[in-house]
């Protein structure tokens, strides 16, 4: 035999040692997230060019928002990276529980997330915001405001489909945990899934304060 | 007789049946199940292009209503650029070669590398079920507002269909840069690489960059068609021109993915075959991931004449201009490492040839386009057609097929008929050239594109220009035939048939699964003739 048989059974036949295979997630994995932000880079660049065209518009639309809720949810993805961070901590000092707990935890606080956000969504419709034919708006220029809550869905929804993703990986990951498949000389998928949860939690970061805070002071 | 029937094992006999290729994780499979693909989505598309040629041969529309003219020429475009230009040379000769030629013994991700195939099947499937559905008629560039408003035919469908075929692409490009970060043999430096790496290292580089943003554009107007966001809907305070900022700024960049990797298969080309090193190997490789870079600052010379303000065209103009010296850098350079070569004149060097003159003259009338008052003239008109088409039909079309004759051998253990080879290289450079000459003729007098009727006047330059689509339709099937035919009847090819210094020839043909039987270890320069004439007497004296 060879001595690539006598390496970590996680090892894939095209790798010469866990080490490289381990280097090649992570660097596939920030290259991933690279094209993510391009992703998402392009709502980001239409949202500039709207916000500098119609400023007091969007300030008017963005105070419809509800800061409570928006600020909650930032406390919560925020914490939710911190559980993510001692699940990947687990994972390496080989605690199968501990990874399990705060893979667990890390998911309830992506569900929690997600339910606040539906809320806030279930309140734009109540309130005909939802961009399209039932859109109404009392204040001036309807079509810029429509632009505003165009831009909203489009960013949190997109943003919401990744959560609901990460949740998914974190599934897998936590059956993969329970059958034992991790130790402290394999955890990469925990490790890469962990890149891919903070970068959804930092988009959120950017987000919150462009939609919900930016207008603030426009106020009355 | 036993032994006469004992065949080596190779990827292709390692396994058999519809599962072994369908579940394959191979890259050397996966790129033949791409060319399988995109041989299918190029004659399709070339249909389009016979029935676009057929309506041109006379002035008035009589072959087809303007409708229907605006479908062809559409689907034309998005079938060649989406479906075969884009994934052309990377998906197939990078998927194959990549991992060979840096000693690997596949792709970093080869499940990845399964699901970019079917993402390209998935998406070219969608398209082509919006096609019969009715089709599409908005030009492979979807413009708004016609796109989101007026139009009444497939757009979403066929949008999707690009938007999933992003998807192929983005993880092909992350696959390679990867693997070529993480997977060089032992001793093969990036400044050993052969340039074919580099340049798609480059290409890689855009894909990954560059294909979000046409990803999130077609979100945006399929969402503004199904539900009229407003947010390329002047009438409710969009703005249609931010689609071309956001549309152009992936597809002037793509132009770069199609022709990057074309320059890497001239580089191998053009080296081989004069037996020298190529001339400035650095500066070849920089130019790559010049090119990559500025390719991403030049977006808005699409839009001289969309209302983009002038200082913004100043600027875009001049970064223009900026990206012709890599590109030139290139051409000089390949001229300079045939000087004193040994030449020899095999298929592949016929297209390497033709690749270096019709991508000149295509980068050459790419400078008169650039020229702000020039571009207000030619806009719009034949004569950027026939730009384009010079630098992804000569350029990129040529370097695929030179590229497949050179590594038909590498790939399926067989040599291509050299007589019919040479002959159909010969077709294809004469069809091309009269097919897209006369339409820069055209262009300048001024016959707009996109139209299927046209005055009495310009009738001698497009009968040309059809008789000349002809004579390379013929180019495009001799190879198909006798490439099919090759497969059974063939010369069987020896390991390294054209004496090339890369890894790839370093093992046998075709490859066993994992390429090597071995990891090389690499020690000397790319393109080192000496150090492989040194390799082969020592293999005799040892042998």
């Amino acid at each position: 035999m060879d001595t690539h048989a006598l390496e970590s059974p996680a090892l894939r036949h095209h790798f010469d040692t866990a080490e490289q295979q381990k280097d090649a997630s992570t660097l596939g994995m920030w290259i991933f997230l690279v094209t993510e932000i391009m992703f998402f880079g392009g709502l980001f660049a239409g949202y500039t060019v709207y916000r500098q065209l119609y400023p007091n518009v969007f300030a008017a639309a963005s105070n419809e928002l509800d800061i409570l809720l928006g600020g909650v949810n930032t406390a919560v993805l925020i914490f939710s990276s911190f559980t993510m961070v001692l699940a990947v901590w687990s994972a390496q000092t080989g605690s199968r529980k501990g990874l399990m707990v705060n893979l667990v935890l890390t998911m309830l606080l992506g569900l929690v997330f997600l339910v606040i956000k539906g809320f806030e969504w279930h309140h734009k419709w109540v309130m005909h915001e939802i961009p399209g034919a039932s859109f109404h708006w009392e204040g001036p220029n309807p079509g810029q405001a429509q632009l505003f809550f165009s831009l909203y869905f489009a960013m949190t929804g997109l943003h919401a489909l990744h959560m609901v993703v990460g949740i998914g990986i974190l599934s897998l990951l936590l059956y993969m945990a329970w059958r034992g498949r991790f130790s402290r000389d394999y955890y990469t998928p925990v490790d890469t899934a962990g890149l891919y949860w903070h970068f959804v939690d930092i988009i959120w970061i950017f987000l919150f304060p462009l939609l919900y805070l930016i207008g603030r002071h426009h106020h009355g | 007789m036993i032994t006469a029937t004992v065949e080596q094992k190779h990827y292709l006999n390692a396994e058999y049946g519809l599962k072994s290729w369908l579940l394959t994780t191979d890259h050397k499979r996966i790129g033949l199940l791409y060319l399988g693909t995109i041989t299918f989505f190029f004659l399709l598309g070339g249909i389009f292009a016979t029935l676009i040629r057929l309506e041109l041969l006379t002035p008035p529309g009589d072959l087809t209503n303007s409708e229907t003219y605006n479908k062809f020429f559409t689907l034309h475009g998005v079938i060649m650029v989406f479906f075969f230009l884009i994934p052309s040379i990377p998906a197939t000769l990078g998927n194959f070669l990549i991992p060979m030629m840096v000693g690997a013994r596949d792709l970093a991700f080869p499940k990845l590398n399964l699901l970019s195939w079917y993402l390209l099947l998935a998406g070219g499937l969608l398209s082509m079920w919006a096609m019969f559905a009715g089709g599409v008629d908005t030009g492979w560039t979807f413009y708004t507002p016609y796109s989101t408003t007026y139009s009444n035919t497939y757009v979403i469908a066929t949008a999707l269909g690009a938007f999933i075929a992003g998807f192929s692409s983005i993880l092909t490009g992350l696959n390679f840069i990867v693997t070529i970060h993480r997977m060089r043999a032992p001793g093969l430096t990036w400044f050993r690489l052969p340039l074919f790496v580099w340049s798609h290292y480059a290409a890689a580089l855009i894909m990954v960059l560059g294909t979000p943003v046409l990803a999130v554009t077609l979100v945006l107007v399929a969402l503004e068609r199904a539900f009229r966001i407003g947010i390329f809907d002047p009438a409710l305070g969009g703005d249609p021109v931010l689609f071309q900022h956001l549309f152009w700024f992936y597809s002037h960049p793509a132009v770069y993915i199609m022709v990057l990797p074309g320059m890497g298969v001239i580089s191998e080309l053009v080296s081989t075959f004069s037996r020298r090193r190529v001339f400035g190997y650095g500066f070849v490789a920089f130019s790559s991931v010049a090119i990559a870079v500025y390719g991403f600052l030049v977006w808005g010379h699409h839009m001289f004449v969309s209302s983009q303000s002038v200082y913004a065209s100043l600027v875009f103009s001049f970064l223009s201009f900026f990206v012709a010296i890599p590109s030139a850098i290139k051409v000089f350079n390949w001229t300079a490492t045939l000087y004193k070569g040994s030449i020899s004149y095999e298929t592949p060097m016929l297209y390497a040839f033709g690749f270096i003159g019709l991508f000149t003259m295509g980068g050459l009338t790419g400078l008169f386009v650039a020229t702000l008052g020039v571009d207000v003239h030619v806009h719009d008109t034949y004569f950027v057609v026939a730009h384009f088409h010079y630098i992804m039909v000569g350029g990129t079309l040529m370097a695929y097929l030179g590229g497949l004759h050179f590594w038909w051998p590498k790939m399926t253990g067989r040599m291509y008929p050299e007589g019919w080879a040479k002959l159909s290289a010969l077709v294809i450079f004469l069809g091309f050239n009269l097919t897209f000459f006369p339409q820069f003729l055209l262009g300048y007098l001024g016959m707009p594109r996109r139209y299927h009727a046209y005055p009495d006047e310009f009738q001698v330059l497009h009968v040309l220009s059809t008789a000349g689509a002809s004579v390379l339709a013929v180019g495009y099937l001799i190879p198909l035939v006798y490439l099919v035919w090759s497969l059974r009847y063939g010369k069987r090819a020896t390991a390294n048939p054209f004496g090339a210094t890369g890894l790839e020839w370093k093992t046998s043909s075709p490859p066993p699964t994992y390429n090597f039987d071995v990891t090389p270890a690499v020690t000397h320069e790319a393109y080192d003739y000496r150090a492989l004439a040194e390799e082969e007497t020592e293999g005799v004296r040892v042998g």
